[in-house]
């Protein structure tokens, strides 16, 4: 009997390790959510069209959507995100630069002081530079919606009207939300207190609202 | 300059909380304690069931005894107040009875104890949850009051009749009634990222995936697919409330749009949802079958794979209620078999129950019970299951009381049953005292045997085709013949027989609260981490310099060779096993 009792196996004390920080994880958790929340509008997109009168869709009375000044648009709001991959390299490179030197000393955390004034960090410019483009992008798509609402379109007009001010709407509200989240992200850095872990979390959600563009683009606009 | 120093020393002192927080009540409002957090869901969960409760007595004694005025409602029920009761108390039962207090409460409450955390990852999303998640209360219970009353569409809400007020005649309470369901959603939306993101990167150190206890696993994996099938239905509450409160036409035929759309919206959310909070029903009934049964659980990964597969195969049978809504036959034959499948993983899940309990040394305490009850009724839930799934049985057994008993089976093992059995089973731990066994027992009794008594009658009824909607069946002759009113009259009854034996419940915590003996630490002799703290666990439930580590998995119950049958998770291995161990050399040291 005294054999069975081996089959437990003997394990020495092992370490702790992460293989995901705590924000990025939460953060990813949450963007899938909200893809969900997008694939949910799409699919009611899909289904909707999928009924129109005559399979005619757009509806035959109702103005047409600014293909053209909206791609133009999509540029911008890619090109926001490309610059904020670049800021976001640049922060990682700035901090392992800044751990390496003399910046980190002793078992506690880095010093605040002396993340974002490290000589060659472009990072503070480029996280403006993507949060300016962003802030384009959010501004012309309310000036098309105005001149839409001019030409007829409107939420009540028709369900095509209603799809489109609900789908892009919530795009919207959530580009507005990742704009501010950058403009925190860029405040903490002017004053020294931007963790590699806080910058990550910012930019996946903006990453997620830059990404699921082009998406909705195809689907609602094409 | 002075400041940074202070953060830099202070590193992740607890104790320091206590001092500069707020103080008194406002301790309790503000708190980021998972405790607290978990105990705020679980009394508010507990005081919303007591409305649920009152609701299905009214509505209960309304079709027992037509056009009485029921004691307690202040009139008779009419047309209108009827359906507002059914739809609120389907509603307030689901979301915020069995998802607050299975899901929240249990999970905020266990997760970090179990994983060796001192607290959540996010105490301060988690606060916040809890705070949209009251918030989400006091508007479902507001809505009750509006002008028109309580949205009365029915808990499904399905459109035109949830989207138009020319038709449900509740115009603010059906609005209301939407965004309290949308505000709980997110409240359990920020409650899970911290789940999943604490099961991940807060584990003691030692503990693998696989050393976690199941009722984690089987919280953080129901976590998971609410995440997933959350979405469309926010996207479809949005565009509900649109309907109703701007007058876009999303679900309105008239104006091009679906009214199917919602169903597919909704119920591709709701069939998860059964999972949601069947799963951690299910993993709290294994780690008190475990305990009492003094027996290693039987197939400990199975049991993890097989609930990662009913949650993947939980996104694949949506439709099978809308079998008669006018979808395609053909798409009835697919989710007819994916949902006959379904059955099979959670038949293993019992086989699995009743293979850890074969030759176990059973011990029959309350909680244990509870267990047991869990898998027996849930078994009559889940074989009356297959008949609504097969969609040619459906089609007769449709919106008749069959189906209401089917989910009656389902869910009130989930939210009653294992609640209770969670409730009685951790009690020491957080409350630091012992139950009354005796007034257990028979509170157990008095609610199992009045359960069945109530519902047995009820799959009759359905059998009998009998409509669940209908609010005064003496207004139709053909309806209500055959004796059924008899029937319905004795389910009443046991109803109140029922909800009576609460009481016996609410007295024994308060007795027992107040002069109870003293819990220790481990009172069941369990092996998992957290009956290796205090009873009720510190702010930080460990001592800093006393964080448990973890050796082994925790259902090593009965391990021959050892003096004591159960091995706590946390307890280096002893000297007299390390010897003999054949691996040693490979592991090395």
């Amino acid at each position: 009997m005294a054999a069975r009792a081996t089959i437990i196996p003997f394990r020495p004390r092992p370490e702790k390790k992460q293989l995901i920080s705590d924000g990025v994880l939460g953060m990813l958790v949450f963007v899938f959510v909200e893809i969900m929340l997008f694939a949910g509008f799409i699919s009611a997109f899909v289904i909707i069209k999928s009924r129109a009168v005559g399979s005619v869709w757009p509806p035959v009375n109702q103005p047409r959507l600014p293909v053209e000044s909206t791609a133009i648009n999509t540029l911008a709001l890619i090109a926001s995100g490309v610059v904020l991959l670049i800021a976001h390299r640049a922060h990682l490179r700035a901090r392992r630069s800044g751990e390496d030197g003399a910046v980190r000393r002793g078992p506690g955390p880095a010093s605040p002081r002396g993340l974002g004034g490290l000589p060659g960090d472009s990072t503070g410019r480029l996280l403006v530079a993507a949060t300016l483009l962003g802030g384009t992008f959010v501004v012309l798509q309310g000036v098309e919606w105005l001149a839409l609402i001019r030409e007829g379109l409107t939420i009540t007009s028709s369900t095509y009207g209603a799809l489109f001010y609900t789908i892009i709407g919530a795009h919207a509200v959530h580009a507005v939300a990742a704009i501010a989240a950058l403009g925190w992200a860029t405040m903490r850095l002017g004053a020294g207190l931007l963790t590699r872990e806080a910058l990550s979390t910012v930019a996946i959600f903006w990453y997620f609202v830059v990404l699921v563009w082009p998406f909705l683009y195809v689907v609602v606009y094409l | 300059m002075v400041e940074p120093a202070v953060d830099l020393t202070h590193g992740h002192a607890h104790d320091d909380h206590a001092h500069h927080g707020p103080q008194g009540w406002l301790k309790y409002l503000w708190s980021t304690d998972h405790k607290v957090i978990a105990m705020q869901y679980m009394f508010t969960g507990m005081f919303m069931a007591l409305v649920g409760g009152f609701m299905a007595y009214v509505f209960r004694m309304q079709l027992a005894f037509p056009d009485i005025s029921v004691p307690g409602w202040g009139g008779v029920v009419s047309m209108g107040e009827y359906n507002s009761l059914v739809t609120n108390h389907g509603t307030i039962m689901i979301f915020w009875v069995a998802m607050p207090v299975l899901l929240a409460a249990f999970g905020n409450y266990l997760i970090p104890l179990m994983v060796g955390a001192d607290d959540m990852v996010f105490p301060k999303i988690n606060r916040l949850s809890f705070q949209v998640f009251f918030v989400s209360t006091i508007v479902i219970l507001a809505s009750l009051f509006v002008e028109g009353g309580g949205f009365a569409g029915a808990w499904t809400a399905y459109p035109p009749l949830s989207a138009d007020a020319t038709y449900n005649l509740t115009p603010l309470g059906s609005t209301l009634w939407v965004i309290g369901v949308g505000l709980e959603f997110v409240a359990f939306l920020l409650g899970g990222i911290n789940f999943i993101t604490t099961l991940m990167n807060s584990r003691a150190p030692g503990m693998r995936a696989f050393d976690v206890p199941l009722v984690v696993w089987m919280i953080v994996v129901a976590s998971i697919l609410f995440m997933l099938s959350v979405g469309p239905l926010l996207a479809g509450a949005i565009m509900l409330v649109f309907d109703q409160t701007i007058g876009t036409g999303f679900y309105n035929p008239a104006t091009g749009g679906d009214p199917i759309l919602w169903q597919h919206l909704f119920w591709f959310f709701g069939h998860p949802e059964v999972y949601v909070v069947l799963l951690p029903a299910m993993g709290v009934v294994i780690e008190i079958i475990t305990t009492f049964a003094r027996k290693k659980v039987f197939g400990y990964r199975i049991v993890i794979f097989t609930v990662v597969a009913t949650g993947v195969l939980s996104f694949f049978v949506w439709a099978h209620h809308q079998f008669i809504a006018g979808i395609d036959p053909r798409m009835a034959n697919i989710f007819t078999i994916t949902t006959l499948l379904i059955s099979v993983p959670i038949a293993e899940l019992c086989f699995v129950y009743i293979a850890t309990l074969y030759g176990g040394s059973i011990r029959l305490t309350t909680p244990m019970l509870w267990a047991l009850a869990f898998v027996a009724e849930f078994l009559i839930g889940g074989v009356t299951g297959i008949f609504l799934g097969a969609a040619g049985a459906d089609i007769y057994f449709h919106d008749t009381y069959f189906v209401l008993a089917h989910f009656h089976y389902t869910f009130f093992p989930i939210a009653i049953i294992g609640t209770y059995a969670a409730f009685t089973y951790w009690f020491p731990k957080m409350f630091g005292k012992m139950m009354d066994d005796r007034l257990g027992k028979w509170h157990f009794w008095l609610t199992i045997i009045p359960f069945n008594m109530i519902f047995i009658p009820l799959f009759v009824l359905g059998m009998g085709g009998q409509h669940r909607r209908i609010s005064n069946y003496s207004s139709f002759s053909e309806l209500a013949g055959d004796g059924f009113q008899s029937v319905r009259i004795f389910a009443t009854i046991s109803l109140l027989i029922m909800l009576a034996a609460q009481l016996i419940f609410f007295y024994n915590c308060w007795k027992s609260w107040r002069s109870g003996p003293k819990a220790p630490k481990n009172p069941w002799k369990a092996n998992s981490l957290e009956w290796t703290t205090e009873s009720p666990p510190p702010h930080g439930n460990w001592r800093p310099d006393r964080m448990p580590v973890v050796y082994r998995g925790p259902y090593e119950y009965s391990v021959p060779d050892r003096e004591e049958d159960y091995w706590p998770q946390n307890e280096p291995d002893g000297a007299p096993l390390q010897v003999v161990d054949p691996d040693a050399g490979e592991q090395g040291r």
